[in-house]
């Protein structure tokens, strides 16, 4: 069981918690492998994702997860909802609590939803996602995909390559690295790193070429061209040959060296078609792991006699 | 809570005995090894099985294929209680068509079994399922029964029992368990 009711940041979660949900997520990951992919685990529980900002990739994932635990899994997405006729969240939230749900899985534009949610909901939160702040599930898939293909996570070196500065992604693996004994290093531009680089907790770098040998991972981020308040850097194809994952960097890595995306993929910007589709790359690995390692969150938040609303 | 032996109700040669014993069972009423397989659930209950499988193949030269089960998720009790450790289910053979054997340390309540029969069936439609225990101690909650039993061991639900096994304890042994007097 986990030390927590809801998983809002990489705070929330001890070195034992991670390891927890890795293991259980190993074990669902057979799940998805078999003909019948479908446990009656969470059966009469309820699942709500609420998604307030466009996602389909990860929306998807949680509502696989939620349906092959056998919960019930609604989606409560922007553009149906409520929230457009200007219903507050505060509001969302109480109408939810009214329906008596028992996990409440949110996206939100803006940081501190979940938190927020937290306050005036009986439920557990999961964020699945808060503005340019953190994105818990998202690292702990990463850190599964990580084990599962180099063996350990104690002592890896990870570059995370780009838009480290409206990355929730980079807010979210940063902690999640450090709290099981590997070593981040965020690598981007100037222009795309926050304004106190140093206080995210990882080695910092302004070029990849310089720290690319010492990496077992590199975790390319999108570039979030949307979240940007004008364009980063002079063009594309300026960051794509200082930034960019393709192959003649790729063989001037290490030869076990990996290469993640949390998607969706910028081809030929962040990383070029080549490097995307070959054997290094675990961009579909890191995908598949994803409904594993939520079906792992759901199952530890949920069961156990201390599920708070849910018992 | 305390627990201390109160007896041993089976030592390493009774346990080495009894699966001998089971092995020739099965294959009696099966007619040999040509259609079984043993699913054992995790923990002991897979040692158990892996132990049958080398007697089975001592006896009839058959390799029959082994499997080890967890039951976490199909638990009737996950709102009020988690395992600890989740183990990964491994099925490396076809479940259709086949007489599976279900194997575990000690048969109480049923409700492990029940649990391991829907986890089975989640992997196809066997021809039969049938189940080998080293301990039984009655107090089934369920309308199950095993068919091939090392011990039948009368206790008392207060009690427990504690099969060890050399490969997880580092001995073989089957004892009842009573709590000590502070807990009681």
């Amino acid at each position: 069981m986990l030390s927590c009711k809801h998983i809002m940041t990489m705070d929330d979660l001890t070195p034992d918690d991670i390891i927890a949900i890795l293991d259980t997520a190993d074990s669902f990951k057979e799940v998805n492998e078999r003909r019948i992919k479908k446990l009656p685990t969470l059966r009469g529980r309820t699942i709500v994702n609420l998604f307030l900002e466009p996602s389909t990739r990860t929306r998807t994932s949680f509502e696989i997860a939620a349906k092959r635990l056998s919960a019930d899994g609604i989606n409560f997405a922007a553009s149906a909802s409520a929230t457009v006729k200007g219903e507050s969240l505060r509001d969302t939230a109480a109408t939810l609590s009214a329906m008596a749900c028992d996990l409440v899985v949110v996206r939100h534009k803006y940081a501190g939803a979940p938190q927020m949610l937290a306050e005036c909901m009986d439920a557990h939160i999961v964020n699945g996602g808060d503005g340019i702040h953190q994105h818990p599930t998202q690292a702990l898939l990463d850190l599964f995909t990580m084990r599962e293909k180099l063996g350990r996570l104690e002592g890896l070196t990870v570059g995370i390559v780009g838009d480290i500065c409206h990355s929730r992604v980079a807010g979210s693996l940063v902690p999640a690295l450090r709290k099981v004994g590997a070593r981040p290093i965020i690598i981007g531009p100037p222009t795309l790193m926050p304004a106190r680089p140093d206080i995210m907790g990882a080695d910092v770098a302004y070029s990849l070429d310089e720290v690319l040998p010492q990496l077992d991972v590199a975790y390319m981020l999108r570039v979030q061209f949307e979240r940007a308040a004008r364009m980063p850097f002079p063009s594309n194809r300026e960051y794509a040959r200082f930034y960019g994952m393709n192959a003649t960097r790729l063989a001037s890595a290490r030869p076990e060296m990996i290469v993640m995306h949390p998607g969706p993929m910028n081809r030929g910007v962040e990383i070029s078609s080549e490097v995307a589709d070959s054997p290094r790359s675990h961009v579909l690995d890191q995908v598949n792991a994803g409904v594993a390692v939520r079906m792992a969150v759901m199952y530890l938040l949920l069961g156990g006699a201390d599920s708070g609303a849910a018992a | 809570m305390g627990y201390r032996v109160k007896a041993e109700v089976m030592d390493a040669s009774a346990i080495d005995r009894a699966l001998t014993r089971i092995a020739h069972e099965i294959l009696e009423a099966n007619k040999g090894a040509g259609n079984i397989a043993l699913a054992g659930i995790l923990t002991r209950g897979a040692y158990v099985a892996q132990r049958l499988a080398e007697r089975i193949k001592r006896i009839e030269g058959a390799e029959v294929p082994v499997g080890s089960i967890d039951i976490s998720f199909y638990r009737d009790d996950v709102a009020t209680h988690l395992n600890p450790e989740v183990h990964r289910t491994d099925v490396p053979f076809d479940v259709e068509g086949r007489d599976i054997i279900l194997v575990d340390d000690v048969l109480y309540t049923g409700r492990t079994i029940r649990a391991a029969m829907d986890a089975i069936m989640d992997y196809g439609r066997p021809c039969s399922v049938q189940l080998a225990v080293l301990v039984d101690r009655g107090h089934r909650e369920l309308p199950i029964r095993a068919d091939y039993v090392g011990k039948n061991v009368p206790t008392s639900r207060k009690e427990r029992v504690k099969v060890a096994l050399t490969e997880h304890d580092g001995n073989d042994s089957a004892a009842i368990l009573e709590q000590t007097e502070e807990d009681a």
